[in-house]
């Protein structure tokens, strides 16, 4: 059938920025099928220049919300690595809790505030309110003790306060940890449990779509890679995060103020599914058991199964965060001064799994411990041309449906990838030559 | 009849509006009292008119200057939420810069392809009602205006600095233990939540109205920072209302 056919899709809604989808067919053939990312450009590179060591990661903090977190514990990393900064032991596990946090948090919001309407043929998470009152408030309860160790462990979810370059300016209390301890086993574990459910009763509404990719994320001997590791490709290799411009390959494209990657292929995929294909026998054995459940098996090249994917991450981050929190009880916690005595200066890197996956800083600091460049690789930004090219793939497969069909194909497989625009404009490299 | 209200985010991280997302214990009873009618992050409806209107984030191209007046006119009630829409927040530290160089420096080449403009307040551009200032915007700040616009009162404004707040929670004062705090000269209203967890203030209120800043850049210098590192710490999210 020669077909013509027009979307465009004009500030895509529960995602969290501002892109528009557009797709032009004439004829039968496909011109044009991408997200186009119209987020107002923020400069954040050129703002951190002449910044000192102490203010990076409050002004990278900000480049997003709902990754605030993300970007924190990157950018202390990051500051660490260039001036030669060690962490206790105790950081790292109250970090490595964070991220666990942060991982639920968000994985937990997109499940059910941004993709299960989807599933439901509902407009918002709203209506929901009174169709399914009980799934919403387990959805709020989840999402409150997810806040609830953001809030314990950094004084705040949005925007954290007490993590520092060379530690924490306040560590919480031993009760304060048993208490989310507690609340994880009685809560928080059934609540994962039940969520899986929900999820199985739901997977009928998954689109079937399937495209081979690469996948990327972070991957380490010991655990499920989410604080530290080495770069992964599902192609093959590990290669030091020193060396992730070889990996992300950034350029600019005429439709969108965020910048595309890509490595060997033409795109490459970042988050939960990519960290499930490289690195499912590092989860917990529950959360296994959950992937069985959920029809979830490696290599999985359907991009719609990333809500799923996250689904797995709550269950085993929960557990996680227990097993974290046992630890650092059994070391006894310890009131320690953040170091922040500098022995080099120079330049670092270091890389987080962020929920929506794997996110490089790269600062370079002047003998004064003032940034002189920076360089920062979004999740988002490196999923982009990913989409596009699933767009591509998926609009002749799907061509004879009606025109609302193909759109709400389209919407949601960007929300499949839990895009952050916001995120993804802000963060672009920049050398500063007069410093 | 219940307001309607709507939510917008312009040039800004979203984690204002996130952070509504986080009232868990308090958002079935808020959406009960109002008809949530535009809320993009969250829900696919729109609306064309309404009661109540909260903007996040900062003014920063042309398309966004016209998309306020558009707002503007079609509601009521326009609320500024949060330190980039009260007062350009972090995004104002490029406004500090030669605007070609920080084109340049994240483009390069193609310096051009996307439009700028200095990062501005909401209030710089419409009439503004009412403001919750922070970054983020302090929950328990957005409730105290959220329940005084549903019930037809007067919200709260605070013009003294956090320093109050900080010695009415009895915490130990943060620059006589030599860290650089900008207490003294912020405003008010956040419960020093910073300083309550060791860390100094950072200024993300914007300041009070009779701010002594040569005083507090004494003070700075006196911590131990230079001139020009004193000036950038009071810019960091105030760099459009204070030439320093």
């Amino acid at each position: 059938m020669k077909k013509n056919l027009d979307i465009n899709v004009h500030h895509i809604t529960r995602v969290e920025g501002h892109g528009n989808i557009i797709v032009n067919m004439r004829d039968g053939v496909l011109e044009k099928a991408h997200l186009n990312i119209v987020e107002p450009p923020r400069f954040f590179e050129a703002m951190l220049k002449g910044r000192s060591f102490t203010e990076a990661a409050i002004i990278t903090s900000r480049i997003c919300g709902i990754c605030s977190l993300g970007h924190q514990i990157t950018s202390l990393k990051t500051t660490e690595a260039a001036l030669g900064l060690e962490v206790s032991e105790q950081t790292i596990l109250l970090r490595k809790l964070l991220v666990n946090g942060a991982t639920i948090q968000s994985n937990i919001l997109h499940a059910y505030f941004l993709a299960v309407p989807d599933f439901l043929d509902a407009p918002s998470v709203f209506p929901l309110i009174a169709t399914n009152k009980d799934v919403v408030l387990r959805a709020l309860r989840m999402k409150r003790l997810a806040n609830d160790i953001a809030d314990i462990v950094s004084g705040r979810a949005v925007h954290p306060i007490t993590p520092v370059p060379g530690g924490f300016t306040r560590i919480p209390s031993r009760d304060e940890l048993l208490h989310l301890k507690e609340r994880i086993v009685t809560e928080g574990l059934p609540d994962a449990v039940e969520t899986v459910e929900t999820m199985k009763a739901l997977a009928d509404a998954i689109p079937q779509f399937e495209r081979e990719t690469e996948y990327i994320s972070l991957t380490h001997d010991d655990e499920y890679a989410l604080y530290d590791g080495d770069i992964c490709s599902s192609d093959g290799g590990t290669f030091p995060v020193e060396d992730y411009l070889n990996v992300t390959n950034e350029f600019v494209v005429e439709h969108s103020t965020s910048k595309h990657a890509r490595n060997k292929r033409e795109a490459y995929m970042v988050g939960a599914l990519a960290r499930w294909n490289n690195n499912y026998t590092r989860l917990t054995e529950s959360a296994r058991d959950a992937a069985e459940t959920l029809g979830l098996k490696p290599q999985c090249y359907n991009p719609y199964m990333n809500t799923v994917a996250q689904v797995i991450e709550v269950a085993h981050c929960m557990e996680e965060s227990i097993c974290i929190i046992e630890e650092l009880l059994g070391r006894g916690l310890k009131a320690e001064k953040p170091n922040q005595i500098p022995t080099r200066y120079g330049r670092g890197i270091a890389a987080t799994e962020v929920p929506r996956g794997i996110l490089f800083h790269d600062y370079t600091y002047d003998n004064r411990g003032q940034i002189v460049a920076a360089n920062c690789v979004i999740p988002t930004g490196q999923n982009l041309a990913n989409v596009d090219a699933d767009m591509q793939k998926l609009v002749p497969e799907i061509v004879n449906k009606t025109k609302p069909e193909i759109t709400h194909h389209l919407e949601m497989l960007v929300r499949a990838y839990d895009p952050c625009i916001s995120c993804s404009v802000h963060i672009l490299d920049v050398e500063f030559k007069d410093s | 009849m219940k307001p309607k209200v709507a939510f917008f985010d312009f040039t800004g991280c979203e984690g204002c509006q996130l952070n509504k997302l986080n009232f868990e214990n308090e958002l079935l009873d808020l959406l009960a009292h109002v008809d949530l009618v535009e809320f993009r992050e969250a829900m696919d409806e729109t609306s064309d008119e309404y009661d109540i209107t909260f903007v996040e984030g900062s003014i920063t191209t042309p398309a966004c200057v016209e998309r306020i007046h558009d707002i503007r006119r079609r509601t009521k009630v326009l609320v500024a939420l949060g330190a980039c829409a009260v007062n350009g927040g972090i995004n104002a530290m490029k406004n500090i810069q030669p605007i070609d160089a920080v084109r340049e420096a994240v483009y390069g080449k193609d310096k051009y392809r996307f439009a700028t403009l200095p990062a501005m307040p909401v209030s710089a551009i419409v009439a503004v009602d009412h403001e919750v200032r922070g970054c983020p915007m302090s929950q328990p700040d957005f409730l105290q205006l959220f329940k005084a616009l549903v019930m037809g009162k007067k919200p709260p404004t605070y013009n003294y600095a956090v320093c109050v707040e900080c010695k009415l929670s009895e915490n130990e004062c943060l620059l006589t233990k030599g860290q650089v705090c900008l207490g003294p000269v912020t405003r008010a209203g956040c419960e020093a939540i910073c300083p309550g967890v060791g860390q100094a203030c950072i200024g993300c209120r914007g300041f009070i109205e009779d701010m002594n800043q040569e005083a507090m850049l004494n003070i700075l210098t006196e911590k131990g920072l230079s001139v020009d590192e004193a000036r950038k710490r009071l810019q960091l999210f105030n760099a459009y209302e204070v030439a320093v």
